[in-house]
């Protein structure tokens, strides 16, 4: 078996030190009534190429987003990552790493670290990032945790632009703690009144930016009107490019800014592995939950980094961490760094503006589908339609994916039970997406509406 | 430190690198992007478009240059031998990263319709498959993102199965003392409290002790077995027989399930809930941190509370449950989408290469490892406990005593010999934790190359050698690093 070097003789030499007479002599402890005697009945060990051929062959069976116009998003977006970030990514000693507990031979995963925690910052429009939490949905949950420690209140108010599957998390999260979620309903048109929902028992609002049906909001108001009442305001970002485009979270007075990285470096991957970013300001800094990577001197006086900071966390503080969280997203962590150096700052905003040129470029064409409005009134590059009050979105999606067309999220696959938005369709598009995608969707979509 | 100083500060191959915020060519880019059509700056809400961001600008090759110099201050299982006790660094074979980058399989997006992703929910069904084969249980929550999360799961789960049998009052759940963090915090977050149960002097948990916590507001136990003394919990079939019999559950941490996969069914020692973590035992990379993935296999009572979403066999095909369905009774949701895909194709490409056979052999070869360790170097460290360990060897610091030189002083000195350490100071039940696990990945010669090394060790240190020992390292990129002026005065980003 091509992963294991021992022999059989080595066995038996090693058996000999050891002083035993066989491997099932060092399983003793096991009560006997649980030992099994030899190997379950299941397959047995194969070559690469047999496994090869079955990952092919289920492969196969999928029609991967590269076959197809392609135009969802909801939480997961198709953008092209530059071919040198997986080549890098690959390098095993960024890849075959543990976490970098010793930072004498880990310098190179702390200094990447430590430079996603600027670019975060810097791109979030915040003073500090964390070393990642697991995906958006699990640090929208973070956050709300942490404004309930900051403020040492219960009420976390969510907003209805929030994804699904993080309103969902953040709710199970919530569960079975002293803190409340209130969840407000979907909201495909952006008209949620939020302003007259913060009181003096609320810790967070929690909104998502651009929200769930593409929605672009100037959160400033609701910035000021948490902070009069001494709320904090927690903002989602589930599309990061689109921080390439406006002005920032940061900018717009968010205390803790939460986001979903996998649109840099990653790929889609069937929805995992995620990132999970996590911003906020210098102040709450020991409130955070998560590993932090910072920078000091050796003994020599030069400069490096270790994990810091760690008295927040579960390996010293146990039941009073301030999450449980120990692994994280490292590597997805490095694969968004190397992305956004790889586009540099001009290349983000750049990429951004193409973002939203393409879903400008998209509505307009749309607009020629009779019976099709656009419920938005500001987006980035993903925008909800209304199909026709007869018209079963969910429908339209299945028999696009007929003709070979992924055309879009039905937004009764999240609100099954909400028979108004059984019309609605949310639309995406990237830099990936070419006029001729375009005009495929548009005249399928005349043929099935 | 060598005595021989360059122009540059570089040395030889340990090149030197700064921040890549400290390069750059303003107006550079390592990505070639098309003129963006106009931008409709009525569509933002009235937001100003963005300004400069801070971020540099640099071109392919300075980009690749720069990771590849940061890489090469790492050290990685593809390095050399990483005994990191407790974390299962074994080898994470190169198909499992060919595979997972099948078109196919990569390049889908989590919410296309069902009928154009079969094969996807087919690789989730088939790992669940084999995780509930290789446990004996009969249902697993595949989206936990990590161990930590798979605990949280499993909490969550026997926390909403005792308020479905009008048991809410049970808050207490018993942790030994020896367990891992993540357990406690796990069950705060589950709003229990926490209560400590005492090892006996055999390394394992004292039944009598447990006992005498059991009462009617005892929601289970959380036991991590083999435990983190590297010790199987011979006494687990009792165990569970009383955490069941004060009506509490049994949630077995599952981070050192590596050393009995194919030779013990985990249903078999009466456990209610345990995770796996696939990024240790499948042989997934750990990634410098992560993403790792901790499935949550659960016993019949527990089941119908599993968190959405999960594959079933449906009319069709795979069906993706991602609500309610008939008799379940879902606590929740634990992370957006299906789970981590990506490190699900790796397990399972892992799993599906050594098969039945294999998978028993290398639990088989991580066990015999470490006790070859434990036999080769019992005579000049110490060993915990007596008798055999499973995958992983505990001492402690009684062999350093009066010498001067620490724990800390000595897993440095093992990194100037070319080795990772082992874990230090953990299980915190003995004194200056020495834990070692070779994994199964580790052959006979490099086994003995490290038992040389530190049987050197141990003795130059009972010679009298303290001082080298705190200079130590001395061959890396940085030396000893001033972990208290991190955190006295953070500096958590760069500026300008």
């Amino acid at each position: 078996m091509r992963y294991l070097p021992l022999t059989e003789s080595d066995r038996r030499a090693m058996l000999a030190v050891i002083g035993a007479k066989d491997v099932d002599e060092l399983f003793r402890d096991v009560p006997a009534a649980a030992r099994l005697a030899e190997p379950l009945p299941l397959p047995r060990h194969q070559g690469e190429m047999e496994v090869e051929r079955a990952f092919t062959r289920m492969a196969g069976k999928n029609l991967s987003a590269g076959c197809a116009p392609f135009f969802i998003g909801a939480g997961i977006y198709r953008h092209h990552v530059p071919a040198a970030v997986d080549q890098l990514l690959l390098r095993g000693e960024f890849l075959t790493a543990y976490t970098p507990y010793q930072p004498e031979v880990s310098q190179g995963t702390l200094q990447a670290l430590f430079e996603f925690q600027t670019q975060v910052a810097m791109i979030t429009g915040m003073d500090v990032a964390n070393a990642s939490m697991y995906d958006g949905a699990t640090a929208t949950a973070e956050a709300a945790i942490m404004a309930c420690r900051i403020t040492k209140r219960a009420k976390v108010i969510l907003s209805g632009s929030l994804h699904p599957h993080y309103a969902e998390t953040t709710e199970t999260s919530l569960r079975y703690t002293e803190m409340e979620a209130e969840l407000l309903p979907p909201d495909p048109l952006g008209f949620e009144d939020l302003l007259g929902r913060v009181d003096s028992q609320t810790a967070c609002v929690v909104v998502q930016n651009p929200g769930f049906f593409g929605g672009v909001k100037d959160l400033r108001l609701l910035a000021s009107t948490c902070h009069e009442v001494g709320a904090l305001l927690v903002v989602m970002v589930a599309e990061p490019t689109s921080l390439g485009l406006f002005e920032s979270p940061g900018a717009m007075g968010a205390d803790i800014v939460v986001a979903e990285g996998q649109s840099l470096g990653m790929g889609m991957n069937f929805g995992g592995p995620g990132l999970g970013l996590f911003a906020t300001r210098d102040k709450y800094v020991r409130q955070m939950p998560g590993r932090l990577a910072g920078q000091t001197v050796d003994v020599d006086g030069k400069r490096g980094w270790v994990l810091t900071l760690s008295t927040r966390e579960q390996h010293i503080r146990r039941e009073k961490a301030t999450s449980n969280i120990c692994t994280n997203s490292g590597l997805c962590a490095l694969a968004f760094s190397m992305h956004l150096t790889m586009l540099g700052g001009s290349g983000f905003g750049r990429l951004a503006e193409i973002n939203h040129a393409n879903a400008v470029r998209l509505e307009q064409k749309l607009a020629k589908v009779k019976g099709l409005k656009v419920l938005a009134q500001s987006y980035y590059n993903e925008f909800a339609v209304h199909l026709g009050d007869d018209v079963k979105a969910a429908e339209v999606v299945d028999a696009l994916a007929e003709k070979g067309i992924l055309g879009g999220v039905p937004a009764s696959r999240f609100y099954p039970s909400w028979p108004e938005l059984a019309p609605v369709l949310i639309l995406a598009a990237t830099e990936t997406n070419t006029e001729d995608d375009m005009d495929r969707l548009v005249a399928a979509l005349k043929e099935v509406v | 430190m060598s005595d021989v100083n360059t122009f540059s500060g570089n040395r030889g191959l340990q090149v030197e690198e700064k921040l890549i915020f400290e390069m750059g060519n303003p107006g550079c880019s390592g990505v070639d992007l098309p003129e963006p059509g106009p931008v409709d700056l009525d569509r933002m809400d009235g937001l100003a478009k963005r300004g400069a961001f801070g971020l540099p600008d640099l071109s392919e090759p300075q980009v690749v240059r720069h990771y590849t110099r940061l890489s090469q201050k790492n050290y990685g299982i593809d390095t050399g031998f990483y005994p990191l006790g407790s974390c299962t660094m074994k080898h994470n074979p190169r198909l499992s990263e060919k595979l997972a980058r099948l078109p196919g399989l990569a390049d889908l997006h989590p919410l296309q319709p069902q009928k154009t992703v079969q094969g996807a929910l087919e690789v989730m069904d088939s790992l669940a498959e084999w995780l509930k084969e290789l446990t004996g249980m009969p249902t697993v929550a595949m989206s936990p993102a990590a161990g930590a999360h798979g605990e949280w799961c499993g909490l969550m789960a026997i926390r909403a199965a005792h308020d479905d049998n009008c048991q809410g009052h049970r808050r207490r759940i018993l942790v030994p003392e020896s367990a891992h963090g993540t357990n406690p915090a796990s069950a705060a977050m589950c709003g229990f409290s926490v209560d400590p149960i005492p090892a006996k002097d055999n390394g394992r948990v004292d039944l009598d002790a447990l006992k005498a916590k059991l009462g009617p507001d005892v929601a289970g136990l959380m036991l991590t077995n083999p435990n983190t003394c590297g010790l199987f919990e011979s006494e687990i079939i009792e165990i569970a027989a009383a955490i069941h019999g004060a009506g509490g559950y049994f949630y077995c941490d599952g981070a050192n399930f590596n050393a009995i996969v194919g030779r013990v069914k985990v249903a078999d020692l009466g456990i209610d809930a345990m995770h796996i973590n696939l990024h240790k035992t499948f042989a997934t990379p750990h990634g410098g941190g992560g993403p790792g993935a901790g499935p949550t296999v659960l016993s019949a009572a527990l089941a119908a509370f599993a968190p959405v979403p999960y594959v079933v066999h449906g009319k069709d095909g795979f069906e993706l449950v991602e609500g309610g369905r008939e008799g379940a009774k879902p606590f929740g949701r634990v992370k957006g989408f299906h789970g981590q895909f990506g490190v699900f194709v790796r397990a399972l490409a892992y799993i599906t290469s050594m098969g039945a056979d294999g998978l028993r052999q290398a639990s088989s070869d991580a066990v015999l490892n470490a006790n070859y360790l434990q036999a080769a170097l019992g005579d000049v460290l110490t060993p915990s406990f007596d008798g055999p360990c499973m995958h992983e060897a505990l001492f402690d610091d009684r062999f350093l005593k009066d010498t001067g030189v620490t724990t800390l002083d000595f897993a440095k000195a093992l990194i100037d010999e070319g080795y990772h350490p082992m874990t230090m100071y953990f299980p915190l039940v003995v004194h200056g934790a020495l834990l070692m696990e070779p994994t199964e990945s580790e052959s006979k010669d490099t086994l003995d190359q490290f038992i040389a090394v530190v049987r050197g060790l141990a003795l130059k240190a009972k010679a009298g050698a303290a001082e080298a020992f705190k200079a130590s390292p001395q061959f890396t990129p940085r030396r000893r690093l001033d972990e208290t002026l991190a955190a006295r005065t953070p500096v958590l980003r760069w500026k300008a």
